[in-house]
């Protein structure tokens, strides 16, 4: 049952082949066993009596989607009376009085928490490095970074820890990490799903999202967590599709659109897997041309202009005085502010509040933050154009394959560059998923689906159409030869 | 001090409290006087993850008052987030409106004492959050936050510096009340805070057209103390100059103890706020038909209602302006009026002994303990002779504290009604000619004064309940028919 799909677990339990309590216990003892990989920040004391109810429930004939599905959520998610951290310091005891709405809307599914994994602090970061409760490692090679930051959810899929994770994604938070481990993961539409009880970045270009071994997995997990929330104004009042019934529909005429510059910069051998990934696709029938995005190449600029601008503001709660990290017998005010914020925050996070102070800064505000945005609206209005041609864009999901631990966690700019295929999506707001593609040295390779705004079936269906002629999401890491 | 050759200019911030009854971004209560943060969610208290949504009740109020300035209403605007660090500021940013505030332009006439009309443009009037309050003296060595105001609506109306005078912004200040409670959009109370002012304060030569640094005085919650606190904050600056100093741009307190304003902060360590657009919410906008619908059922206004009791209810005007001021007052008198039209009546009524009594406990008319119905029952009494002005305000006076709710009744069982029975009169007045013998002698040698005595007498025997007109005529006619 350890090398099982998400979707073949729900088939497990239901048809009886195993209880509930049986896979958490596999799935318990499996975490255990890879706790070097440092996937969980903290795990569900509770867990084997929520799987016990579960096949109570079962036995009644309940019939809820995910029923007694052990899955991980990112440590962003709260969820009641549990610790969420945000791989932070400054939240570290920090215990939510509420539910967010992706962890109820899960829960109402019937899905039961293993625990929270592990991530770069508030979510900033590429390697979850910057994690206070140290490094996560990846499976394929214990020696690298799995990516980041949801990149506890991303190694806990791919060694097996369980079948499926909540992610979220600012930058490339969830399709790199997917394409470091080798596992599918999709960043929706801005709006699709609700941000409520989720630790904020960048609030205009978070999003949460589902991280799982196949697309049909992503498809289970992302109609449970998908919908209009009263709670998150942002959230879209678009109705939600079944995305696992749209699965293996008939595509038609799909257009794809490559944009070449991004393939001209590939290395040999990653270009090759883009290559072979784009004759598989020919095979279901996609048709390839190409498309123009005049600023693409602003994307990187503008990201680490307008995501370090709104986390400036998100992170000024953590400042000592209602909850979370507080410093040692402050003198005055001034003292507890600089100090709790000094001890309880990390490098990298200090680094972008800083950055983005400076951008919101009047004087600096017309040259940074105001010209960030009009790239942003170029940048969306070329994905419009683009979308007037073509169906669907393929691209690189990351420039290499997973690097090494400590590798360039003193070069902040190689460690921004980990997002340029990423964070445009981001900024226009788009859906995108990355999945797995080949290896390179042994090593995953993801491509990256951006679809249409709520068009989140579509990439789903290419990528499960794709998965249903290739098997590199289903190597697992233990099994290479 | 304060002499012609200087000119003061004055700009106010005025912080209005929309009476809504959840918060502006949370479903916490707006309820005055809970417990220290009773009434703060975890929205209010700003914890990880939790995200603001608006309260639309707002969007009506704040519309409404744009209308009656007259100001263009912004069919598209949006919150902006303000950053600074402050114990009572939960987020570490107050979310309000910057750039596109949802009221511009706008203008109010204000009467001036010489009887000509200013009138005050006002930039602009956006919405926003309110923080919490820090408690500096609860707790030895610490302060205490008390997050229950944090995230109270409310709607910031900033006037242009077009007053000249600490009156003239009193006068502004109160217009700007009157029409706020006018139209039920916020309670006004303003010891409560829900009506708070900022100054701000400028100084130059007569005829100078450069404006001098001004000061701002914030938070100031009474009338009295905007109109102290301008004074003072005007002799300061004047003898400031005058000993060849310069004015410091700042923000300054106005302490009513002591009478002064006292430095918070200067403008060169004022921190830089950081505007950027709130991305929690999204841009508001409002259809035109919306508006238009606003427009339609806005309250009548002060001025209307004094045009229209002067009219229709034949009141002076002076009156009519009396109870149009204060829209609790002139609810009060059309309860009256709906009961008995005697409009003059009425007015006079509530001018002396409801005022003096109002004003004596210091309450407003919407907690008179007398009822609209208890005064015209009273007043009809007083109308078909039953009880005298007198024992009329006597009554008032028992209805007022609340030792009977009926008229009639105090009016039965305490014997109140007036002695208007002619042959019970008469009798009265045989007895007391009988008895005095010798004022009769004098009656008859054309002293008809002494009749004033027999009055007097009758009015004394009866506890003051002889109809005094009655009792007039019938010892006349006895006087008469003596000689």
């Amino acid at each position: 049952m350890l090398d099982e799909t998400l979707t073949e677990q729900i088939k497990g339990i239901r048809d009886k082949k195993y209880s509930s309590a049986e896979l958490t216990e596999t799935l318990l003892d499996r975490i255990k066993e890879k706790s070097e990989l440092n996937c969980f920040i903290s795990t569900n004391d509770n867990i084997l009596e929520e799987a016990k109810a579960a096949d109570r429930e079962l036995k009644r004939g309940g019939n809820k989607t995910l029923l007694g599905i052990p899955i991980a959520h990112k440590d962003i998610f709260c969820a009641y009376g549990t610790k969420t951290t945000a791989g932070s310091r400054m939240l570290e005891n920090f215990v939510a009085p509420y539910d967010a709405t992706v962890v109820s809307n899960l829960k109402r599914a019937g899905a039961i928490s293993l625990g929270k994994t592990n991530m770069d602090e508030f979510a900033m970061g590429s390697s979850n490095e910057t994690s206070f409760f140290g490094p996560v490692r990846n499976p394929w090679d214990e020696t690298r970074v799995p990516g980041g930051s949801s990149g506890g959810s991303a190694a806990a899929v791919a060694a097996r820890l369980c079948s499926a994770a909540t992610g979220t994604d600012t930058g490339g938070s969830i399709r790199q990490p997917a394409s470091f481990c080798g596992i599918t993961g999709l960043k929706p539409t801005y709006g699709r799903v609700s941000r409520w009880g989720m630790i904020a970045y960048a609030s205009s270009l978070d999003q949460a999202g589902p991280m799982a071994l196949t697309a049909e997995d992503c498809a289970i997990m992302l109609k449970e967590m998908s919908g209009h929330d009263k709670k998150d104004s942002t959230s879209a009042q678009v109705a939600v599709d079944d995305y696992r019934a749209f699965l293996s529909r008939p595509l038609g005429k799909i257009k794809i659109g490559i944009f070449e510059p991004l393939m001209k910069e590939l290395d040999f051998a990653t270009s090759l897997v883009m290559e072979k990934t784009i004759e598989e696709l020919e095979k279901i029938g996609m048709t390839f041309t190409g498309i123009d995005l005049p600023n693409f190449s602003y994307a990187i600029p503008a990201y680490y202009v307008i995501a370090p601008a709104e986390c400036s503001a998100n992170l000024s709660r953590y400042d000592g005085v209602r909850f979370g990290y507080r410093c040692d017998g402050p003198s005055d005010l001034k003292e507890l502010y600089q100090r709790s914020r000094t001890e309880g925050l990390g490098r990298e996070v200090k680094n972008r509040i800083m950055a983005g102070t400076f951008a919101l800064t009047s004087g600096y505000y017309d040259a940074f933050y105001r010209k960030a945005q009009q790239v942003r609206r170029l940048i969306k209005n070329d994905f419009v154009e683009a979308f007037k041609k073509v169906d669907v864009i393929i691209a690189p999901a990351t420039p290499s394959t997973a690097f090494r631990l400590g590798e360039k966690a003193d070069d902040p700019k190689e460690m921004y560059l980990q997002d340029v295929y990423t964070t445009s999506s981001n900024l226009a707001g788009l859906p995108a998923l990355s999945m797995p593609a080949g290896f390179v040295n042994n090593l995953p390779v993801g491509a990256q689906l951006i679809g249409n705004y709520f068009d989140e079936a579509q990439i789903l269906s290419i990528a499960h159409q794709f998965q249903s002629i290739t098997d590199w999401h289903l190597t697992s890491p233990d099994k290479r030869t | 001090m304060i002499n012609s050759q200087w000119e003061t200019v004055i700009g106010l911030e005025i912080h209005v409290q929309l009476s809504t009854k959840s918060k502006i971004f949370s479903d916490a209560s707006t309820v005055f006087g809970g417990e220290p943060n009773e009434q703060a969610n975890e929205i209010d208290l700003g914890l990880p993850g939790t995200l603001p949504t608006v309260n639309a009740e707002i969007f009506p109020k704040a519309i409404a008052f744009g209308l009656c300035i007259g100001a263009e209403i912004a069919t598209t605007s949006h919150f902006d987030r303000k950053n600074y660090f402050y114990p009572d500021l939960p987020k570490g940013y107050q979310i309000t409106q910057m750039d596109e505030p949802i009221v511009k332009n706008g203008c109010l006439d204000i009467e001036l004492n010489n009887g000509e009309t200013r009138t005050v443009r006002i930039n602009r009037a956006h919405l926003e959050e309110d923080a919490g309050k820090s408690l500096h003296d609860a707790f030895p060595d610490m302060t205490g936050v008390d997050l229950n105001r944090a995230g109270i609506p409310l709607l910031e109306i900033v006037s242009e510096p077009d007053m000249r005078t600490a009156e003239e912004a009193v006068k502004y200040a109160k217009s700007i009340h009157q029409l706020v409670t006018y139209l039920s959009i916020s309670d006004g109370n303003m010891a409560e805070g829900s009506f708070r002012c900022d100054a701000n304060v400028s100084v130059r030569k007569e005829g100078e057209r450069e404006l001098g640094t001004r000061t701002e005085i914030k938070n100031i919650n009474s009338f009295k103390f905007l109109k102290y606190a301008i004074n003072h904050e005007v002799k300061r600056q004047i003898s400031l100059i005058q000993s060849g100093e310069k004015v410091t741009q700042e923000t300054r307190l106005y302490d009513s103890t002591k009478n002064e304003t006292r430095s918070m902060r200067s403008k060169e360590t004022a921190t830089d706020y950081r505007y950027f657009p709130e991305p929690d919410l999204l841009p508001i906008s409002l259809d035109q038909n919306h508006i238009d619908q606003i427009k339609k059922t806005l309250p009548e206004l002060p001025l209307e209602k004094m045009k229209r009791y002067a009219k229709e209810h034949g009141l002076e005007e002076r009156d009519a302006k009396f109870l149009s001021n204060d829209l609790e007052l002139a609810k009060f008198y059309e309860s009256c009026y709906e009961l008995n039209p005697d409009s003059k009546q009425i007015v006079n009524w509530l001018k002396g002994e409801m005022f003096n009594r109002l004003s004596n406990v210091e309450i407003t008319i919407k907690d008179s303990p007398v009822s609209p119905n208890q005064l015209c029952d009273l007043i009809r009494r007083t109308s078909d002779g039953t009880v005298s002005i007198t024992t009329a305000k006597k009554i008032f006076g028992k209805l007022w504290e609340g030792q009977s709710f009926s008229v009639d009744k105090v009016i039965k069982e305490e014997d109140l009604a007036q002695l208007s029975d002619g042959s019970q009169l008469d009798d009265l007045i045989d007895e007391a000619f009988q008895n005095n013998p010798k004022q009769i002698e004098q009656i008859k040698k054309g002293k008809t004064k002494i009749l004033g005595y027999f009055v007097g007498l009758i009015m004394k025997q009866t506890a003051g309940k002889a109809n005094p007109k009655q009792l007039n005529d019938l010892i006349v006619k006895k006087i008469n028919s003596l000689k």
